[in-house]
């Protein structure tokens, strides 16, 4: 379970997050809603430590990221598997070397057993038979499916999908979503998914909080059908 | 940010970088890839502009010492040139124009493109992904590299001595040996070793500080280059001072 406990953030001014409270129970799919640049890439990236906060803490099965060290923090990290909005893939290597790159790092594998692994990812996202392909010569919705891939190399506890389908076509934005749910059912314990789309947030999330102002809001029942 | 800060913290960047677990299993063949980024990218330049600096050299110094000397002299005097001052600094300031700018660039563009993030988060330590290889490829590529233009500005200053100054290869050979002095040779491939790490460094470090997009990076590229160079040349005079003052 992830909690997140009264964390702040402010860039000298401009409050983005507000003593943010939740928690992200096991087997379930958080959304956090809200309009863009409302701080919710900050949140993901201040949840991982990624950045430092003015308060509060986020605690990784009753680990607090802010106060483990370094090491603890990389521990809780391979716990992880994070889709970035711009896809963050290494454009030096091709597909088969973005997605093994956590694999080689931090297991012992063969390289046929890396190789396996890699192929049976990419079959999962849809993607088999572009393993040589690199970044470049891939679409914006291929690229967020090898993505999914990559942060699901380590058979991590938790996903972060930061905005998955945002830019994409309808019909690829259906496949992401629909890869979400499928990945969340098959695959992994839980989640979070920020965007600013009611209609994957709808599709996805067990829970919908809406941010704004720096506040996080749990959208009741009522509310979320009122968005429908 | 002043200087002793900037210094402070461009030493703590360079130490942070090279005194983690280096892991060779999974950066041994990173640090192979910087090698022949370095060294075997770099050498066609290297042996073009070698070259010139030996004919350069040869002609100078057949100039000054034009019925004054005998000719032998233009064998030690180019060979002294080319190993204690030219070979190195030359090479290092070729390689820090055409590489601390590429590893600014390569690394700023990771950090704007979130890339470094995604390191991070896959507990990838990115210090030890990007800096090391790139320090310790360095350390070992610019060394050769800068021997290998010895050889060069050597065999071409003999050769142009020998067909167009009337110096014949056995005489620049014998001044070239009997004024030859192991310390010098050695002292400049210390040279050679210092630059290595100012350097890469500055290719690393400016690249790591991107904040931002396109032009950041561009200004990182042009930052490095020009932080190495001079670092070469502050280098150069303190390593001379040191083994030769």
């Amino acid at each position: 379970m992830i909690e997140v406990k009264d964390l702040s953030k402010r860039f000298d001014s401009l409050v983005v997050l507000d003593r943010v409270t939740f928690q992200i129970s096991d087997a379930s799919l958080v959304v956090v809603l809200g309009p863009s640049g409302t701080g919710k890439s900050v949140l993901l990236k201040a949840m991982l430590g990624l950045m430092p906060v003015d308060g509060g803490e986020v605690l990784f099965d009753e680990k607090s990221i802010q106060t483990a060290s370094e090491l603890e923090i990389y521990n809780i990290r391979k716990k992880v598997g994070f889709v970035f909005q711009g896809t963050a893939l290494f454009d030096s290597m091709n597909v088969c070397d973005n997605i093994a790159l956590p694999l080689i790092e931090h297991t012992r594998l063969s390289s046929k057993e890396v190789k396996d692994r890699v192929c049976h990812l990419l079959d999962v996202v849809g993607m088999a038979g572009k393993a040589h392909l690199y970044p470049q010569s891939l679409s914006g919705g291929m690229k967020r499916l090898v993505a999914v891939a990559r942060a699901l190399a380590l058979k991590p506890k938790y996903l972060f999908y930061d905005e998955p389908t945002t830019g994409l076509d309808p019909i690829m934005t259906d496949r992401v979503v629909a890869l979400i749910k499928n990945l969340k059912q098959s695959h992994t314990n839980s989640g979070i998914v920020v965007t600013h789309d009611l209609d994957t947030a709808r599709a996805v999330g067990d829970e919908i909080y809406m941010l704004k102002k720096g506040r996080m809001n749990k959208l009741t029942k009522i509310e979320k059908e009122l968005y429908d | 940010m002043n200087l002793f800060n900037a210094i402070g913290d461009y030493s703590s960047f360079f130490f942070r970088s090279i005194f983690i677990p280096w892991q060779l299993k999974q950066t041994g063949y990173r640090i192979l890839r910087q090698v022949y980024e370095v060294g075997i990218n770099s050498l066609p330049i290297i042996l073009l502009i070698a070259a010139f600096v030996g004919l350069v050299s040869v002609v100078q110094t057949s100039y000054q010492i034009a019925g004054t000397m005998p000719r032998y002299i233009l064998g030690a005097t180019v060979g002294r040139m080319v190993m204690i001052e030219l070979g190195p600094i030359l090479t290092a300031l070729m390689v820090s124009g055409r590489c601390a700018s590429s590893m600014a660039a390569e690394i700023g563009t990771m950090r704007v493109t979130e890339q470094i993030d995604a390191l991070e988060i896959m507990a990838i330590d990115p210090y030890r992904f990007l800096n090391l290889p790139r320090i310790v490829g360095t350390f070992i590529a610019l060394p050769l590299l800068t021997v290998i233009a010895e050889f060069d500005a050597l065999i071409v200053s003999s050769t142009y001595a020998h067909y167009f100054l009337d110096v014949p290869f056995d005489v620049f050979n014998y001044g070239l040996t009997h004024y030859f002095y192991t310390r010098e040779f050695f002292g400049g491939l210390v040279k050679a070793f210092f630059f290595s790490g100012v350097i890469a460094t500055s290719g690393c470090y400016f690249g790591f500080k991107v904040r931002g997009g396109a032009r950041e990076v561009g200004r990182a590229a042009t930052h490095a280059v020009v932080t190495a160079s001079i670092l070469v040349l502050v280098l150069d005079f303190l390593v001379a001072l040191v083994i030769f003052g």
